[in-house]
Formats: C-alpha cells, structure tokens, sequence
C-alpha cells in the first residue's frame, strides 16, 4: 500500500535533484529556472499528499497558491533574462554582477 | 501489488528519471521537454491522491504556459550554449555533497513524522457526493477568499513587471494627439481642386 511516506520520499528526491541541478548549471540560468520550478514542484508534491492523508483540503489551497506564485515567478525570471540577453549578448550568470549600479 | 501502487510506482520513476533529465542535458530544449514530462507525471500522481482539479491545472499552467515560456525564451535568444556548459563538472563534487546531505536529511525528517501520519486509516479530502474541484471551490472562495485575491494581485504584478522589463520603447510610436485632432480646421483638410477634362491632375 502506498503511503504518506512514499510521496514525501519522492518529494525529497526531486527537490534535491533540484538543488543539484543549481550546483551543476551555475552558468546557465534558463536550468536554473528550471531547476526552481522543479523544486516548486516537490513542494506541491508534499502539499497535496499532506492534505490527502490528513484528510484537509487546506492543503490543496495553498498548492493552487504556490502554483500561481511560481508561474509569476518564472515569468519575471524569464523576462529579466530576455532584458540581460538584450543587453549583454549573453547570459553567464558570472557577469550578473555587473548589473549593480 | 495493487493497481494503484504500480501506477505510483510508474509515475514516481519517470518524474525523478525525467527531473534529473532536465539538469543533466547539455541541450536547454531538451530540458524544457523533460521538465514537461516530469509535470505529466506530477499531475498523474496528484490525481491517485484525488487532487484532479489541481492535477489539471499543473497541465494547463504549466505545461501550456510556463513551459511554453521557457521553450519560447530558450529558441529566441541566440545563446552558445557548449559554451556555458563548459564547467559542468567542475562543481559536481560539492554539488553532490550537498545533495546527498540534503536528501538524507529531508528523508529522516519525513520517515519520522509521518509514521504518525501512516497508522492511521484513510481520511478523505474531498467530501462524499461532491468533486474535488466543487470542494476546492468551497473552501477557496468563502475562508481562503483574501488569498484567492492576493494571487489575483501577484498575477497582475507579474504581468506588468514581465512587459514593463521588456517592452522597448519605439522611435515612431503611433500615440493619439488630441490638440492637433481638435484643431484641425476645414480650410486645412479639404482642398477644391479645378480638374480640366481630359487632363486628370
């Protein structure tokens, strides 16, 4: 039978696959992006066993919630780094830096 | 082994096989196209826990929006990319420390509190005789109605924040001048031309 624990351990593993893919793809930010919505994800993940096992639908509320939150938050990412593109003719996250100022 | 259990197993496996999928390929298009498989995936486990409004959802937003974004931003700038992906392994032996620390760590946290969870039978989410997505909308709209609004605001903030950031402004913008529109006059917009025949103007 699948329990709580089986999605909670799932949830784990792909947030640190997420955690992982920010170490591995320092010079990339569109993996990085990436790398935060998969992290989201997990959190989902173990919002939505939560509320299913503990029987509340708060659970639910609150994923809908960190859905909308990420899809705002990507879509900022995303434009932040069409505008740096446009400026630097690049994206390596080493020269970010320089945007200070 | 239940139907139930392989389906979570078949989806469990593809989500973490495709998430790693996505920080490990060289290629970024290749990535979005995992990341989507990984959400597929996320949204056929959310509907066995009975979350189907959600489920659909995670299709509809993500896979129809964000991750069309990103395929989008990923083929519109022209970007070198074996070149950025040049240092890949140069951080694996801190990255898989780290990694490796926080996995175990989030995995006692979670074996331990949810063998309190476990034991107990199964509690039910969504009432008896209602849908999921009609016992999401209960509860969203009547205590959760001032979140449900906040989320409202923080879409619309994105949404200008996203243009603002990218609209570039033009050299030749077509704005509406008033002044000069009520200050025309019909001396300057009509004009009587005397045609002689058979010469045109």
């Amino acid at each position: 039978m699948i329990g709580l624990t089986h999605y909670l351990t799932l949830a784990g593993i792909i947030f640190t696959i997420g955690v992982f893919g920010i170490f591995l793809n320092r010079k990339n930010v569109i993996i990085i992006l990436m790398s935060i919505e998969l992290m989201l994800l997990a959190v989902n993940i173990n919002l939505v066993a939560f509320s299913a096992f503990l029987g509340d639908l708060v659970g639910q509320v609150f994923a809908l919630l960190v859905l909308t939150v990420a899809a705002g938050e990507a879509a900022i990412g995303l434009a932040i780094l069409v505008v740096y593109f446009r400026n630097r003719g690049g994206i390596a996250v080493e020269d970010v830096s320089q945007m200070k100022g | 082994m239940t139907l139930t259990s392989l389906a979570f197993y078949l989806f469990a496996t593809v989500a973490v096989a495709s998430s790693f999928m996505v920080i490990s390929s060289r290629n970024p298009v290749y990535s979005v196209l995992f990341l989507i498989l990984t959400f597929f995936n996320a949204a056929g486990l959310f509907v066995l826990l009975g979350a189907e409004f959600l489920a659909l959802i995670l299709v509809v937003v993500y896979v129809g929006a964000v991750a069309v974004l990103f395929l989008f931003v990923v083929m519109m700038l022209d970007i070198d990319f074996a070149e950025l992906s040049e240092g890949f392994l140069q951080y694996m032996p801190i990255g898989a420390t780290v990694g490796l620390i926080l996995l175990l760590e989030l995995l006692l946290v979670f074996g331990a509190s949810s063998t309190l969870i476990d034991t107990k039978p199964l509690p039910q989410a969504t009432p008896d005789g209602m849908t999921n997505a009609e016992a999401l909308g209960r509860v969203l709209y009547t205590d959760y109605i001032y979140f449900f609004q906040a989320a409202g605001a923080i879409l619309l903030v994105a949404m200008i924040g996203a243009i603002v950031l990218t609209l570039v402004p033009s050299n030749n913008p077509k704005k509406q001048n008033i002044a000069a529109q009520t200050a025309r006059t019909r001396d300057d917009a009509v004009e009587t031309v005397d045609v002689e025949p058979g010469q045109g103007i």
